[in-house]
C-alpha cells in the first residue's frame, strides 16, 4: 500500500463515463504528473483526489485512510489552481493566512508560517498588496505560498504554469522542481504539456480518453511507449510513426520501408529483436534524434543503418537542423547537427539508430517490440 | 460627426476644445438641461412662496417674499387623512418599510445568485426561470391573493406586511442581478476556499460578498427607488397608521377641506422625492459601472 492509493476509481456523469477504472499508487515524496490532451480525464482525477468531485466507484485513500465522504478541507491537501484563484478582496497576507485561519491556527503561528513561506518564495515585499497589483509570476508564487503554509500531505497542482508566458513558465518550472527537491513533499501535478511532465516528474501517468495509457518513469515513457498514443504524445518533435513490414534480412529480421518516389529499403532490427514477427505489417516508431547524419549517430549503438532519401524541407533551429523526408507516405523528421550541409530537394544519407526503434501493431496500436 | 472631435486622437480633441461645433453642441445640451430642470424649478420656487403669490398668477416667477412656512406645514402641520400631523409620520413609515425591504431582498438575491451559480443543483435553472417569471407578473394581478396571504399571516395593514410584499417582489430582480454577476465570478475561487476549509456561508461572506460592491449598489438603487416610489401596494395593504409617504402625499394633495395649498403640496412632493435623489447622488456613479459588470458576461 502506498502513500496515496487510487483503487479502481471511476467517474461518470450520468451515462457518460469520463474516467475508466484507474489504479495508481503513489509513494511518499513522489512527483506524479498526470498528462494528456484536454478532455482526457486528468483534471477530473485531480479533483477527485481533492474531494471537489465525488468518486463514482472505487476508492481513493491517503495514508491508508479512505477519503470517501471526507470534505476537501479535511483531507490535508493543498491545491494550486490554473487561474491561481487568489481571493481578490484580500491582501497577499490574507490569502496565505485564510486557510490557516479556517483551520483554527492561532495568529502567532500563522504569522510565523507566513514569514517562513514569504522567505522561501521571496514574496516578503508583496505581503500587503492585493492580487490585482501582482504580475503573473508573482501571483503564481503567492498561490504556491498559500498551498505551502498548510503543510499538507499532498500538493495538487492543476496546470499551474499554463497562464504564464513562455520564459516565465520555464523559470517557474525549475522553481517547482527545486521546491520539490527541497521539501520532499508528495505532489500530483496535472498538465497538458509533455515537456513539463518529462522535466518535473518522478513518474508520469499518460492519460487519454478516460484511461491511463501508461504509468512509468519519464525514461520508461519516453523510450518504451506502451502504445502509439503515448509514443506520439510524449516528446517534441513527436516520434516518427510510419508503416513498415517485417522481412527476413541477411542478419535477421529487418523493417522494409517505402521511400518517397517508390524505392524501398531495409532497416535491420537490433540483435535478437522481432525474430518471431517476420511477415507482419507494423508501424515503426523512431524518434527524430535517432534519425541523424552519419557523424551525428550514437557511437554506442550497434545498430545504425544508413538509408538515402529525398530531403523535402529543412528547418534550422539553432542548435540542430530538423530535416523532413517521407517514408511510407508519412512525414518523417530527422534531427541533424546544425553544421550539416543539406538542402531541400537533395538526396541525403540518413543514419537510423535501430536500437531506439519500437514497433506497434497497426490495428490495436499497441506495442509489439 | 463633429469637426475636431476624434475618438482616436484625444490630444487633438482637447486642444481644439472651443471649435464652433463644440460650442453649438454645448448650447443645445444646455437648453435641453434647462428644459428638463423646469419642473423641478417650478416645484422649488413655489414651495418657498406664500400661497397668495401662486394664486395671483406668479407661478413661474421667483418669490417676492421668501418663506419656509410651506415646508414646515407639509412636514408637521398639514392635514393628512384625519389628523393634522403633516407628512412626518408617513415619511418614517416609508423609511421603516424601505430599509429592511431593500436589505432583505438584496441579501436574499445575493444568496440566491450564489447558490444558483456556485452550488447549482438539479432543477436550479428551472427555479431561476420561475424567479425571473416573478419579475414580470403585473402588480395588479397579485393584489387579492396577497391581501389574503397577509391576512392569514396576521400582517395585514402593517409596515411589516409591506416589507414582506416588497421583499417577495424584489427577490426576482435582485436574484437576476446577482446570478448574472456571480456567473462571471471564477468558480475556482470557491473551490480554493473549500479546500482552505471555508463552509457555505463563510465563502459567501468572506469571498463573494466583498467582491460584489458594484452589483450590490445597482440592486440597492433599483430596489430603493421602486419600493420608495411604490403607490399601489402602499395604498392597498396599509392602514392609516402604516401608510407610506407616497400614499400620504396623495392624501395631502387630494384632501378636500379648505383651500388647495399648492405651496405646501410642492414642498411635500419634493420631500417625497428627496430620498431617491439622495441615493442616486451618493451611489449613482457606481450604477452604470455595476450595470455593465453584471451584463457583459453571464
Amino acid at each position: 500500500m502506498g502513500f496515496l492509493d487510487i483503487t479502481r476509481a471511476t467517474k461518470s456523469y450520468g451515462a457518460l463515463k469520463v474516467l475508466h477504472e484507474t489504479d495508481i499508487s503513489v509513494e511518499e515524496g513522489e512527483f506524479l504528473v498526470l498528462v494528456g490532451p484536454s478532455g482526457c480525464g486528468k483534471s477530473t482525477l485531480l479533483n477527485m483526489i481533492a474531494g471537489l468531485e465525488e468518486v463514482t466507484s472505487g476508492d481513493i485513500a491517503i495514508r491508508g485512510r479512505s477519503m470517501k465522504g471526507v470534505k476537501p478541507a479535511d483531507r490535508n491537501i493543498a491545491m494550486v489552481f490554473q487561474s491561481y484563484a487568489l481571493y481578490p478582496n484580500m491582501s497577499v497576507r490574507g490569502n496565505i493566512s485564510f486557510g490557516m485561519e479556517m483551520h483554527g491556527i492561532a495568529r502567532p503561528e500563522r504569522e510565523r508560517r507566513i514569514a517562513e513561506v514569504a522567505e522561501l518564495l521571496q514574496i516578503g515585499q508583496l505581503l500587503d498588496r492585493k492580487p490585482g497589483q501582482l504580475s503573473g509570476g508573482q501571483r503564481q508564487r503567492v498561490a504556491m505560498g498559500r498551498a505551502l503554509v498548510r503543510e499538507p500531505d499532498v500538493f495538487l497542482f492543476d496546470e499551474p504554469l499554463s497562464n504564464l508566458d513562455a520564459k516565465l513558465r520555464v523559470d517557474m518550472r525549475t522553481e517547482i522542481k527545486k521546491l520539490h527537491q527541497k521539501l520532499g513533499t508528495t505532489i500530483i501535478y496535472v498538465t497538458h504539456d509533455q515537456i513539463e511532465a518529462l522535466t518535473l516528474s518522478t513518474r508520469i501517468a499518460v492519460m487519454y480518453d478516460g484511461h491511463v495509457q501508461q504509468l512509468g518513469t519519464p525514461r520508461e515513457i519516453y523510450d518504451n511507449p506502451a502504445n502509439m498514443f503515448v509514443a506520439g504524445f510524449m516528446g517534441s518533435p513527436s516520434m516518427n510513426l510510419f508503416p513498415a513490414r517485417v522481412v527476413a534480412g541477411r542478419d535477421g529480421p529487418a523493417a522494409e520501408i517505402v521511400l518517397a518516389g517508390g524505392g524501398s529499403a531495409q532497416l535491420p532490427f537490433a540483435q535478437g529483436r522481432m525474430t518471431d514477427q517476420v511477415g507482419r505489417e507494423i508501424v515503426l516508431g523512431i524518434r527524430p534524434e535517432a534519425i541523424t547524419d552519419r557523424d551525428g549517430a550514437d557511437r554506442n549503438s550497434r545498430a545504425v543503418h544508413e538509408v538515402e532519401a529525398l530531403v523535402e524541407i529543412t528547418e534550422p533551429a539553432g542548435s540542430d537542423t530538423f530535416v523532413a523526408t517521407q517514408i511510407g507516405g508519412r512525414d518523417v523528421t530527422g534531427r541533424l547537427r546544425a553544421d550539416v550541409q543539406v538542402a531541400a530537394g537533395q538526396r541525403f544519407s540518413f543514419a537510423f539508430n535501430m536500437e531506439k526503434a519500437v514497433a506497434f501493431d497497426p490495428r490495436t496500436e499497441r506495442r509489439i517490440g | 460627426m463633429m469637426p475636431g472631435v476624434s475618438m482616436d486622437n484625444p490630444v487633438a480633441a482637447r486642444s481644439r476644445g472651443f471649435s464652433p461645433g463644440r460650442i453649438v453642441l454645448y448650447l443645445i445640451l444646455g437648453l435641453f438641461c434647462l428644459y428638463y430642470l423646469l419642473p423641478l424649478y417650478v416645484m422649488a420656487v413655489n414651495s418657498v412662496k406664500p400661497l397668495s403669490e401662486i394664486t395671483s398668477g406668479g407661478m413661474m416667477s421667483l418669490p417676492d417674499e421668501w418663506t419656509l412656512a410651506p415646508w414646515r406645514a407639509a412636514w408637521s402641520q398639514a392635514q393628512v387623512g384625519v389628523e393634522a400631523t403633516g407628512l412626518r409620520p408617513y415619511f418614517m413609515n416609508s423609511i421603516l418599510m424601505v430599509v429592511p425591504a431593500v436589505a432583505l431582498s438584496t441579501i436574499m438575491g445575493a444568496l440566491n445568485g450564489y447558490v444558483l451559480t456556485k452550488w447549482a443543483f438539479r432543477g436550479s435553472t428551472v427555479l431561476f426561470g420561475l424567479l425571473l417569471f416573478g419579475c414580470f407578473i403585473p402588480f395588479q394581478m397579485v393584489l387579492i391573493p396577497m391581501a389574503r396571504m397577509l391576512g392569514l399571516m396576521g400582517l395585514a395593514g402593517s409596515v411589516a406586511g409591506l416589507v414582506f410584499v416588497h421583499v417577495v417582489y424584489g427577490i426576482g430582480f435582485s436574484t437576476l442581478y446577482f446570478r448574472n454577476y456571480y456567473a462571471a465570478f471564477p468558480t475556482e475561487l470557491v473551490r480554493a476556499a473549500q479546500i482552505d476549509g471555508a463552509g457555505f456561508f463563510r465563502i459567501f461572506w468572506r469571498i463573494l460578498l466583498p467582491s460584489s460592491g458594484p452589483i450590490a449598489v445597482v440592486c440597492i438603487i433599483w430596489q430603493f427607488t421602486n419600493i420608495w416610489n411604490d403607490f399601489l401596494f402602499g395604498a392597498s395593504f396599509s392602514d392609516f397608521d402604516s401608510q407610506p409617504m407616497t400614499v400620504a402625499l396623495n392624501n395631502l394633495v387630494q384632501s378636500s377641506t379648505g383651500v388647495r395649498e399648492y405651496n405646501v403640496h410642492f414642498a411635500g412632493a419634493i420631500m417625497a422625492a428627496l430620498p431617491t435623489l439622495l441615493v442616486y447622488i451618493v451611489a449613482g456613479r457606481f450604477f452604470v459601472r455595476g450595470l455593465m459588470a453584471g451584463s457583459v458576461k453571464g
